[in-house]
């Protein structure tokens, strides 16, 4: 393969059909989850109005309630009209609230944002730091230390966390508030140490899993022969490690991000309940426990749409920090 | 004079820090003049590598500098600490390795990596080592050195590359570079080119360098010293001349004999039978077939050949040059896009879902590395179990004694039956390759370069190996490889291929002497002999004559853009024809007596 | 390489394997055997009947009679644990086999099938695991309800694809290698391949597959028990016995402290033991 004139038009618009072919992969399955879950819902025979109006609810009353609620529909064009609503932001009305979804949904979604926003902000930083110390000094006591605990973070249940966060602050030390209780009005201090433990308990485990998938695709690189190379050359530890490897450990690192910030979104189920935080996951449990399938469809929904929109963006990092994809 | 490199008594070891060491460097001494090239010669587990690497203090991960001392100049290198090695690598000591694809950086550009050791060393600016570093690639005849270092080393060939590697090495003005095998992988063409573009440029830098290969006919082009080294020891040390023509040492001499196979003698084939495999106007490759029956990514264009039982036929070529891709096809595993396969004389589907039983038995392939070719799960008597069960039933006892029979074949103990094998060495591993082959008792065996990822001397026996079941069991081989002195030596016909086209097809007898085909002439002159001053004596290579644009879309010679003969106006608008050389081959070409 | 170093070339686990893991390892090793007792032989050992209210006091501590205290019955605490491990170990690790078998079958066919199956299965697969597991379960649940059996069919039901994803990129690797060409080239059938060839070569990474597969589901249901959406009373596994004893979190009871720890240990106790366990080389662990 001789050198030959560098082809920026070929090599951008190439880069480009790769990207738009992954974010149309991207809704493809987005899509096809949708599927998934709707069908899923609707599994158990009765359905919604049978709910509503009970035992002992006449055939004739069922089959009205049924007709207005627009359930005696073929199957096809209940999932696209729930789907058209999902994408318009009118995701259905909930039965079980009497009040449209999106207006549940309103008043929850924020403070899920904003923890899993704080969340993010501790524990990414966290754990690039501890995953990469823990490479450079590979072998060493500290790495050996900080693996075997990372190991077992990884493994811990959150509501042990949880419960020992809440023995050990509220119960022992009393620093902070046992339930996070968001004060209508109040500094940001405030709104700190009420979600301090929430925070806590979430971001153990995420810094875990992100410092050993760090660590692990660092150490992946150190093997290579061009690390040694630079070492035969001469360039110091801390150089090798930021200028050489960095740039080429970004696409398994943002991945493990990705995967761990999805994380996220599940550990919260437990976290907001043991909290009693009024976030978007305890709402979805507590749709579950009262059996609402809308409110439950569309919380179901932001969780995925959230999750591939993570793995999308760290995909398409990987894409343009791959030098061989960004010239041909 | 002082000697510029001094090494006393080095002893390196693997493993623990304790008794459970084991040592795999012992008592070697040498030392270097300045200006000096010492050559270290030998093969895998020899130590080269190693004892090249201690003179910058390093040793790979597991392993110690536990003994002896090394001195460069003033300078005693088991004495410094990490910052003084750092300080000393890159700088005083420059190193250039084997594989450049894998020891530059990914994502960096070419210029940011080749300069770095200037910077980090503070030896000069950054606009004074790129103007250095220009130099360098033009010196080093790198193309387009001006623009070449804005490059990512995937854009860039293997060639290229090393030589890349050479510049970033020099750049600092190292007193010593070590060169660890740099030309092994690389295409023997290409590789001419790079030893001069290294000789010269060492030279001009008044370096002392130190040369690690095992092969022993390019290090006789580059070294003043030799240092013969076998697992760890040294077995025999002198200057290149002495020892290239009266080796004292009986090691040295093993080697030397393997660096040259002497040909095997043929046993007389009759060649009035009809022939074992014909295939004829073959064309095979990627892709969709299109009506005219071309793949959409070609790799085989009209190649006709033809094997007699017990015959064998080498075919060479380099890399991209379509080999592998020709056994496959023999092989099952890749269809034929039009052109037709015989095997006595009966047609072979091209896929495998068609073939009979009888056709998988009759032939066998063996790849080249054994590594990946035998299953690791498997012990060596479930491997050469299995094709007995296959095609002749045999079970129990009767299975037994058959393995026991085919491992005195290719000559090893019965009792590695049972052995797992993962624990065996390359040769033997190879051997069981071969011998699974056998198994089938196969009428044809087509062997995938299967002496290439071997060392000279093992696979200089398993040649010996394949020409004495010849004699014994009436094979016919096809003998794929990219090594000419290897075919020259076992096959009766050689065919040479150049981007998926047979360019010349004769006997051996045709290929001791000119004329050739101009690529055959390219390949032959291309192999270092064993002699030192061979490379000053090949005239760097005239460039090209220079010619108009090919005719698009006509079928033209595929070794037209660095062929030394080609002709305006006719190889650039006709398909070469096949014409017949005195000597007895076939070679496609236009030029009237081809190269003499 | 080098072929004095050939010889120390690690093979499968070899006699005294258990002496050489590292003592995180020992550990792993020590709390997998302890759960597993505990999962087959505990309620024989219990002391009381997990049901009887033996204590005098609700949320006793750590005593001389209950050693790990009762609980908000006054039930004893050590009882209903022992008989909660069975529960969450034995689903999770029928469910984790299950899981695990299920998928490597389906990638072993999806690496020898036509192209169009393979894109099938995988684009399903797919699917499936863009669902985050804790919030697929709650979906599933809704649905269908959490009996044991029920629960068993979820936790498969999500942890397929992963293991599936897994064993297909194995599987997809070894299909590549010469020895899978030799054997195709010789006649040999898509079942012989798989089985013969390719299966055993994926069996060391499977196993430690299924280690985290197991970790996975334990933390599930006992998330899903906590939530109260798992194990239906009057059955209890840990993570029930977390749930109902949450209201002696202030009083810090061992009643709540003592099944989270367990759950704690069972699954740290898998991860360092997977994590220590010999290597084969080629693998691309951390």
């Amino acid at each position: 393969m001789a050198a030959s004139p560098a082809s920026s038009n070929g090599g951008t618009s190439f880069l480009l059909t790769l990207l738009v072919k992954r974010v149309a992969s991207g809704l493809l399955t987005l899509f096809l989850v949708a599927l998934v879950v709707f069908i899923v819902s609707g599994l158990l025979p009765g359905d919604a109005a049978q709910e509503m109006l009970g035992q002992s609810a006449t055939p004739e009353a069922i089959a009205a309630l049924r007709q207005q609620m627009g359930l005696d529909q073929p199957a096809t064009i209940r999932f696209l009209r729930w789907l058209a609503g999902l994408l318009g932001g009118d995701p259905g009305f909930s039965m079980v609230a009497n009040m449209p979804v999106a207006d549940i949904i309103a008043s929850r979604l924020p403070n899920s944002l904003i923890l899993a926003g704080l969340s993010t902000l501790v524990a990414v930083p966290l754990a690039l730091a501890i995953g990469i110390a823990s490479a450079m000094r590979q072998g060493g006591r500290l790495d050996r230390a900080l693996n075997t605990t990372t190991l077992a973070m990884v493994a811990v249940p959150e509501f042990l966390i949880a419960t020992i966060a809440v023995l050990v602050f509220a119960v022992q030390l009393r620093w902070l508030p046992s339930i996070a209780l968001m004060p209508a009005s109040g500094t940001f201090l405030d709104l700190l140490r009420a979600l301090a433990m929430p925070i806590l308990s979430l971001s153990v485990i995420v810094v875990a899993q992100m410092a050993r998938m760090t660590r692990a695709a660092i150490i992946a690189q150190l093997g290579l022969p061009y690390v040694e190379m630079a070492r035969l050359k001469g360039v110091s530890p801390a150089r090798l490690v930021l200028v050489h490897v960095l740039p080429n450990a970004i696409a398994p690192i943002v991945n493990a991000m990705a995967l761990s910030l999805s994380y996220l979104l599940g550990g919260a189920v437990i976290v907001e309940t043991i909290f009693n935080y009024p976030g978007l996951a305890s709402l979805m449990v507590n749709a579950v426990t009262s059996r609402d399938m809308p409110l439950l469809q569309a919380c179901a929904m932001i969780f995925c749409g959230a999750y591939l929109l993570l793995v999308l963006v760290a995909d398409i990092v990987a894409i343009l920090a791959n030098p061989r994809l960004r010239n041909r | 004079m002082e000697p510029h490199v001094e090494v006393k008594g080095l002893r390196v070891t693997a493993g623990g820090k304790d008794d459970s060491a084991i040592t795999i460097v012992e008592g070697v001494d040498f030392t270097i003049p300045r200006g000096g090239v010492l050559a270290l010669i030998g093969e895998s587990g020899s130590g080269k590598t190693t004892i090249a690497l201690t003179l910058m203090g390093y040793a790979r991960s597991g392993c110690r500098i536990a003994g002896g001392s090394i001195r460069l100049g003033d300078t005693d290198i088991r004495t410094l600490d990490e910052k003084g090695l750092a300080a000393l690598r890159g700088d005083r000591v420059a190193y250039i390795a084997q594989s450049a694809a894998a020891a530059f950086n990914p994502s960096k550009r070419i210029m940011d990596q080749v300069v770095e050791p200037a910077l980090i060393h503070a030896r000069m600016d950054r606009k004074t080592a790129e103007a250095k570093a220009v130099i360098l690639f033009r010196a080093l005849a790198l193309p387009q050195p001006d623009s070449i270092g804005s490059r990512y080393p995937h854009q860039l060939s293997g060639g290229q590359l090393q030589r890349l590697m050479a510049a970033m090495a020099l750049i600092t003005g190292p007193e010593l570079v070590i060169l660890d095998e740099p030309t092994t992988a690389l295409d023997v063409t290409t590789q001419i080119e790079v030893l001069r573009a290294f000789k010269h440029a060492v030279a001009s830098q008044g370096a002392t360098a130190i040369y690690v290969s095992h092969d022993l006919a390019v290090v006789a082009q580059m070294a003043d010293h030799i240092l013969v080294l076998n697992k760890g020891r040294v077995r025999e040390a002198g200057a290149a001349t002495q020892i290239l023509q009266s080796p004292a040492d009986e090691y040295t001499r093993t080697l030397m004999a393997a660096a040259r196979p002497a040909p095997k003698p043929a046993p007389v084939v009759v060649p009035a039978q009809a022939p074992l495999l014909e295939i004829k106007g073959l064309f095979a490759g990627y892709g969709k077939v299109d009506s005219a029956g071309r793949p959409e990514i070609p790799v085989l264009r009209d190649i006709s050949l033809s094997i007699a039982k017990g015959a064998t036929l080498g075919v060479i070529g380099e890399s991209g040059s379509g080999k592998s891709t020709l056994a496959r096809v023999v092989a099952g595993l890749i269809r034929p896009a039009s052109g037709s396969v015989n095997f006595a004389g009966a047609r072979l589907p091209g896929g495998l879902e068609q073939r009979s039983r009888d056709q998988f038995r009759r032939i066998q392939l063996v790849f080249q590395n054994a590594d990946t070719a035998l299953n690791p799960a498997h012990s060596v008597a479930d491997i050469l179990g299995r094709p007995l069960r296959f095609y002749h039933g045999l079970k129990g006892a009767a299975q037994h004694k058959r393995v026991a029979e085919l491992l005195d074949l290719i000559r090893l103990p019965a009792s590695l039956a049972d052995r797992a094998c993962s624990g065996l060495s390359g040769g033997q591993k190879q051997r069981i390759n071969l011998a699974r082959a056998l198994a089938a008792k196969p009428d044809l065996i087509l062997c995938d370069e299967v002496t290439s990822a071997l060392d000279t001397v093992v696979g200089a026996a398993i040649l010996d190996l394949l020409a004495e079941l010849r004699r014994e069991l009436g094979l016919a081989y096809m003998f794929i490889s990219h090594d000419i002195g290897t075919v020259r030596a076992i096959c009766d016909d050689i065919m040479v291929l150049y981007g998926g086209t047979a360019v010349e097809m004769g006997p051996r007898s045709a290929y001791q002497a000119p004329p050739f085909h101009p690529y055959t002439d390219l390949l032959v002159g291309s192999v270092p002999e064993l002699r030192a001053g061979w490379l000053e004596e090949q005239a760097a290579r005239p460039t090209p004559p220079a010619i108009g644009p090919a005719l698009e879309g006509a079928d033209l010679c595929r070794f037209l853009p660095r062929c030394t003969a080609r002709i305006d106006g006719l190889c650039t608008h006709f398909t070469p024809p096949r014409r017949h050389l005195p000597g007895g081959s076939d070679i496609l070409c236009h030029h009237p007596e081809a190269v003499n | 390489m080098s072929a004095m170093l050939d010889e120390k070339k690690a093979e499968a686990p070899a006699p005294g394997w258990v002496a050489r893991l590292p003592l995180a390892g020992k550990v792993g090793l020590g709390l997998v055997i302890f759960w597993i007792a505990t999962a087959i032989g505990g309620p024989w050992l219990a002391p009381y009947d997990p049901g009887a209210f033996a204590h005098q006091d609700v949320f006793a501590g750590f005593g001389a009679v209950h050693w790990l205290g009762s609980d908000y019955l006054g039930r004893d605490v050590l009882s209903r644990v022992l008989s909660g491990a069975r529960y969450s170990v034995g689903l999770a690790a029928a469910s984790a086999i299950a899981a695990s078998s299920i998928g490597t079958g389906l990638a072993l066919i999806a690496a020898l099938a036509p192209r169009w199956l393979d894109e099938m299965l995988s684009r399903f697969m797919d699917t499936l695991i863009s669902i985050p597991s804790k919030i697929f379960s709650l979906v599933l649940v809704a649905a269908i309800g959490s009996s044991l059996p029920l629960l068993f069919l979820i936790a498969t039901l999500i942890y397929i694809p992963g293991a599936y994803r897994i064993a297909r990129s194995q599987a997809v690797n070894l299909a590549q290698m010469d020895y899978v060409q030799v054997a195709r080239t010789r006649g040999e059938g898509s079942a012989y391949i798989a089985v013969r060839e390719i299966l055993p070569n994926m069996l060391h990474p499977m196993l430690a597959d299924f280690g985290l597969r197991f970790v996975f589901i334990v933390l599930l249901l006992s998330g899903l028990s906590f939530l109260g959406l798992g194990v239906q009373p009057p059955d209890a596994d840990l993570g029930s016995l977390v749930r109902e004893n949450i209201s002696g979190l202030g009083e810090g009871a061992p009643a709540i402290l003592v099944p989270a720890l367990a759950i704690a240990t069972l699954t740290v106790g898998v991860n360092l033991l997977i994590d220590a366990l010999p290597r084969r080389r080629g693998s691309k662990e951390g």
